[in-house]
């Protein structure tokens, strides 16, 4: 052979494989790009900080509806007193203002509703400081509405954290286990192929596959929500490296002997959900006894997740961060090194 | 051996000597010797679980023996293994290859593990798989995907061959159309070893056999002179519905060898079929037997092994 291009070396054809057999499984797609998405944006909407609400009520007169909109809570339409009339006794407006005579006003609402009679507040206040009023103390309003603070802004770290780890566990555990069955392992191996090539390819896919996997939550969570990136971007990206590929030496150690999907799923969920329930992706790990805090603490997902969410929420960087990039890096040494005493090539 | 080129310690393409391996309790080969030449299409032979692909795995550097020796082209697996991955073209029994692959990217994934070789369209053009060259692997026929292991095989323009069970599980066309092909690598002067259960095969395509049973070879020669050594050309085989039939009478007709009595059909290896045949028509008469069935087929190597061990190929 005289000449080989770049595409030609195995470990980019064994790279190419993974890809292909990636892209060409709708079903994979969608778990790994449109679920997360999915997630994210039902929990986001169902724990949404809602907008303070603005009451609707009616005016009779240009003069009035003027005084009252200057109340930002109100939502003032200008009316016929008969279609005003009609707009309460329907519940389209919760109040009516109307002059009274000698320059007063007349609240027409329902003091049984407590829409009316927040409108009814809010109403004469606008009207008593539109006429002159001077309120004897100034009172100064300082809203706690910022992001980072939010369900959302917890929320979307956890995603990413699980995210990484279900991708970097089934997508090479399975392909190792299905390659096993159908011996696929044990002709490729029969081959000249470097066996670390193999291994290889699966973290360099991993790698490739990287920016979609935090890419598309975090991507979701800034544009619809506006979660903040606080820390060190440099952090966060090799947060998610060091957690790919520790939990990608996961998957390889749970397929290294396994020999059917079942059984490989079944020690799939046995590492995987205990860490969904303990490592805080949903709700904080805080809430379960000290006694077990040093374990969930030593978990891989509570790490990446802590680490994530120091960085995103508090600006952590690599300095901050460094106790859970140790978790990170031992669990990777560990199942490595295990994985590799341990794979079966047949 | 006489009428072939003699095995000589230069030509030898693999010597097996005292080869041995142990499953847990079963003995999977026991004490197998072998000397495969340049340019030949060797054959095993046997039974399921003769240790025929054991023996490939271990020739293939898949399995590791227990003891004995194997040279592959004058290599050890011990010291020059990856020296040996590059010369040798493997197609493993029952490998599923990627189904989401096609034909022409598994092929250049093949080819990308191996130094030198053919590239993925020559490939494909041996094996006649062009049209099916951007189909999916899962969507080829069993045929075409043994016809694509086969050139997964050959992408690394191998010095040695090694097939086991090529056409197991493929319907006689798809068998007939391997075969072609095995022929045309015959004539291109690769050197095979091939695996097989089915007698045919062997007595098609290989130059010689080795018949195994129980991890040991019983006989070994050009499939003419293994037939031949049984002393038998013709099978008679023949029922009489449920009519007892005296066999001592048979046992004495002239030229008749052994007979056998099997799932109620009687079978007699006679030497001169135009003779026998006669002979045993006039005894059924004077027995008083009435004929319901009558075949004849020429002595095959199924015959040598029955003749050897007294039980059929695909016995279990």
């Amino acid at each position: 052979m005289s000449k080989r291009n770049f595409t030609d070396h195995a470990l980019v054809q064994l790279t190419l494989m993974r890809m292909r057999e990636f892209i060409r499984e709708p079903e994979a797609l969608f778990w790994s790009m449109i679920f997360p998405i999915a997630l994210a944006a039902g929990l986001g909407i169902a724990f949404r900080n809602r907008p303070p609400e603005v009451l609707k009520i009616a005016a009779v007169t240009p003069h009035l509806a003027e005084a009252l909109r200057r109340e930002k809570l109100l939502d003032v339409m200008q009316l016929p007193s008969e279609l005003a009339e009609q707009f309460i006794r329907t519940g389209k407006v919760a109040l009516v203002a109307e002059p009274g005579a000698d320059g007063s006003v007349i609240y027409r609402y329902d003091d049984t509703n407590p829409e009316g009679r927040q409108a009814r507040m809010l109403a004469d206040q606008a009207i008593q400081r539109a006429s002159g009023r001077q309120d004897p103390i100034a009172g100064n309003d300082q809203i706690m509405r910022e992001p980072g603070s939010r369900y959302i802004d917890f929320l979307i770290p956890g995603l990413i954290g699980m995210g990484i780890m279900g991708n970097s566990i089934w997508g090479p555990g399975f392909s190792i286990v299905d390659a096993r069955r159908k011996k696929l392992l044990k002709r490729i191996v029969a081959t000249p192929m470097p066996k670390h090539y193999y291994l290889l390819s699966f973290l360099v896919w991993r790698m490739i596959l990287l920016p979609v996997d935090v890419g598309v939550p975090l991507g979701f969570g800034i544009l619809v929500f506006g979660i903040p990136l606080r820390g060190p971007i440099v952090a966060l990206v090799g947060t998610c490296v060091l957690a790919t590929l520790a939990f990608s030496a996961g998957g390889l150690l749970i397929a290294s002997r396994v020999r059917t999907i079942e059984a490989a799923s079944g020690l799939m969920n046995l590492s995987m959900v205990p860490m969904w329930i303990l490592s805080g992706v949903f709700f904080s790990s805080q809430r379960f006894p000290d006694l077990v805090q040093p374990v969930i603490k030593a978990l891989p997902l509570t790490a990446v997740i802590d680490a994530l969410r120091a960085n995103m929420l508090q600006g952590s960087g690599f300095a901050q961060i460094a106790p859970q990039a140790a978790v990170l890096g031992a669990w990777l040494v560990v199942c490595f090194g295990l994985a590799l005493r341990l794979f079966r090539w047949r | 051996m006489p009428g072939l080129v003699q095995a000589s310690p230069t030509q030898a393409a693999l010597r097996i000597r005292n080869l041995r391996k142990t499953y847990k309790d079963v003995v999977a080969v026991d004490g197998l010797d072998l000397e495969i030449c340049s340019g030949e299409c060797f054959g095993l032979l046997g039974p399921n679980g003769a240790g025929k692909t054991t023996t490939i795995e271990i020739c293939e550097g898949l399995t590791e023996a227990d003891s004995g020796e194997v040279d592959v082209l004058g290599l050890r697996w011990s010291s020059d293994a990856p020296a040996l991955r590059q010369r040798l073209g493997i197609q493993l029994q029952e490998t599923q290859l990627a189904e989401k692959l096609t034909v022409s990217e598994t092929l250049r994934l093949f080819r990308s593990f191996f130094r030198q070789g053919p590239g993925a369209e020559e490939a494909i053009r041996v094996v006649q798989l062009e049209e099916k060259r951007d189909a999916r692997v899962g969507a080829l026929s069993g045929g075409q995907k043994q016809r694509l292991a086969l050139a997964c095989a050959l992408v690394g323009d191998p010095d040695l061959l090694f097939l086991d069970e090529p056409t197991t599980g493929l319907d006689p066309q798809a068998r007939r159309q391997l075969w072609d092909l095995i022929e045309e690598f015959k004539a291109a002067g690769r050197t095979i070893l091939l695996t097989t259960h089915y007698m045919d095969e062997a007595e098609k395509l290989c130059d010689r056999v080795a018949i195994m049973d129980h991890g040991k070879t019983i006989a070994q020669g050009t499939p003419r002179e293994l037939i031949a050594s049984i002393g038998v050309e013709h099978v008679v085989e023949f029922s009489a519905g449920n009519t007892a039939v005296d066999l001592s009478g048979i046992r004495a007709m002239a030229g008749v060898r052994d007979v056998r009595t099997e799932n109620g059909n009687v079978l007699l290896q006679v030497t001169e079929l135009h003779k026998a045949v006669p002979a045993l028509l006039d005894e059924l008469t004077r027995q008083g037997v009435p004929l319901t069935e009558l075949r004849t087929h020429s002595a095959t190597l199924e015959d040598v092994f029955v003749h050897l061990t007294g039980r059929h190929l695909r016995d279990e």
